[in-house]
């Protein structure tokens, strides 16, 4: 704890921290339905798209995150319907949206000869150089994406369990659809900052799957998984500080040992339980 | 008095190919109505008309009165249960929540989440995952849904289908006790065709077309009529045969 207190006290540190918070927050509630969904890798196809999007921004000289807030919605939201209106399976569409971004992002680069931007931060992200405008944004979609779920979380849920059910029950399936893509998109965008384009899947999975194993009901399935991603993106933070470590990659093997630990923990729980029955 | 269903000239084609083909019939107030049909008869197709599910279909289906395409309003005042399906045992959300899920567009009641988990008689599964419940289970937590928003029209499309027996008869318990106490009328799907004899005061037999659509009695307690359905409808999608057997049972059989 007090090699936190240490570290808290440079301004750079407490952005990281800050939107390191907000950030896992809602990955953690995004991703929950993304893997239920059976759509993990829905982030990691989002974030190529987003490269996409951000190499565009640099080429035409226009704000790259304004890009790729545009390219990374439009995207979404066209595979979104692609899905709907074909018979194309979900991962293909999403395979299909991972590599259109790559692609396009590899093709500007290299027509304009490379940018002057540290092309490594949008790979693998960089937390400690947030800047203040990125913590704005960062808040602002924090403040966008909780009371939006919050609304249509009954909503969410249903068309999560049986999308057939949801129409019977006269929701507008199609629509609460297309507007949690855009919520997941936004989300994706922010937190490039923190894990960078390729290991944004950890953030919105890893949590998810480790609470999924933990909690009972949906709502503490979200707060543990909020936890553990918290726990993660911080502790990895501070240790990354002190061993001078890459932040994104200690912060997503913290949340693989937490995986593990639980996996182990839980089949020892088992084995447990099954030598207590024999022995009864 | 206004039927709760009105099915006219309804005919659906997928792919150009008819899986529904000038259906009509109605449904009153109270009615218990089985229908029958062998795989592929259109049955689920039906249904996903009857519930909006499916828009683009021929003909008129009004449900209280008002056309489905119109006013989906009225799917409010239904509760529908579709074909088991198994869920992940990962899910997370507990059988109360899930319940819970039936009151989407009211005002969330947790007195009649409760009666509904009671009436089903999951009450000591309340915060429980559904995942971790039997399939028999997984589907009474769907009828408690179904039933939460107090409906007057209750849509179950085999429902039981790969579910042992003894959970059957269970499940056909509280199909009875719905529409006896309740007074829910319920338009249920089935292959089991002893129990929609026992329970069904209605019956419509599908495949594609409308062969029979009447009281139970006059189909069941007649020979000919089950005879010549079976024989001509069913023996060439699934090589069945029917039989009554001595304790007057109706059994299909393989030929």
């Amino acid at each position: 704890m007090g090699m936190l207190f240490d570290i808290i006290q440079y301004g750079f540190m407490q952005r990281a921290l800050l939107s390191a918070i907000a950030i896992s927050v809602i990955c953690s509630i995004v991703g929950l339905f993304l893997v239920l969904k059976r759509h993990s890798l829905f982030g990691d196809a989002l974030a190529h798209v987003t490269f996409g999007g951000i190499s565009l921004g640099l080429f035409i000289g226009v704000y790259p995150l304004w890009t790729a807030y545009i390219v990374a919605i439009l995207s979404a939201v066209g595979v979104n319907k692609l899905r709907e209106s074909t018979k194309i399976p979900p991962d293909s569409s999403i395979a299909v949206l991972l590599t259109s971004g790559l692609a396009i992002g590899i093709i500007l680069i290299s027509i304009s000869g490379g940018f002057t931007v540290n092309l490594f931060s949008i790979l693998f992200g960089n937390i400690l150089l947030v800047s203040n405008d990125d913590l704005i944004i960062i808040m602002i979609t924090d403040a966008i994406v909780i009371p939006v779920i919050y609304i249509f979380y009954n909503k969410l849920i249903l068309i999560t369990f049986d999308e057939k059910q949801a129409k019977v029950s006269g929701l507008n399936v199609s629509w609460i659809n297309t507007l949690f893509i855009i919520l997941a998109s936004i989300t994706i965008i922010a937190s490039i900052r923190l894990v960078g384009v390729l290991l944004i899947s950890s953030l919105i999975v890893i949590p998810n799957i480790t609470a999924l194993m933990l909690g009972k009901g949906f709502k503490k399935t979200i707060f543990i998984s909020c936890a553990i991603s918290i726990f993660s993106v911080v502790f990895g933070i501070v240790i990354s500080y002190y061993l001078n470590l890459a932040p994104s990659g200690t912060m997503v093997l913290i949340m693989i040992s937490m995986f593990l630990v639980t996996i182990i923990a839980k089949n020892m729980k088992f084995t447990l339980n099954k030598v207590l029955v024999t022995k009864n | 008095m206004q039927p709760i269903i009105k099915v006219l000239k309804l005919s659906y084609y997928y792919d150009s190919i008819p899986s529904l083909d000038d259906i009509s019939f109605t449904v009153d107030k109270g009615d218990f109505l089985g229908i029958i049909g062998p795989n592929g008869a259109g049955k689920t197709t039906l249904f996903q008309c009857m519930l909006g599910i499916i828009n683009d279909f021929r003909g008129e289906i009004n449900l209280f009165g008002s056309d489905i395409r119109q006013n989906k309003k009225t799917l409010q005042r239904v509760g529908y249960v579709p074909q088991k399906k198994s869920v992940e045992q990962t899910f997370p959300a507990t059988v109360k929540e899930i319940v819970s899920l039936g009151m989407i567009g009211k005002k969330i009641n947790k007195e009649a989440i409760y009666n509904a988990i009671k009436f089903v008689e999951l009450d000591a599964y309340t915060d429980k995952r559904i995942g971790e419940l039997s399939e028999g289970q997984q589907q009474r937590v769907i009828i408690a849904k179904a039933l939460v928003k107090d409906p007057d029209l209750l849509i179950l499309d085999e429902p039981t289908t790969g579910i042992d027996s003894a959970t059957q008869e269970k499940f056909y318990d509280l199909l009875k006790k719905l529409n006896k106490d309740k007074r829910i009328t319920i338009v249920w799907s089935s292959h089991d065709m002893n129990a929609v004899e026992r329970l069904a005061n209605k019956v419509a037999c599908i495949d594609r077309k409308l062969f029979f659509h009447g009281e139970s009695g006059d189909f069941f307690g007649n020979d000919e009529r089950m005879k010549s359905y079976v024989e001509f409808e069913m023996q060439s999608h699934m090589n069945l045969h029917f039989r009554r057997t001595e304790d007057g049972d109706n059994n299909l059989e393989k030929s």
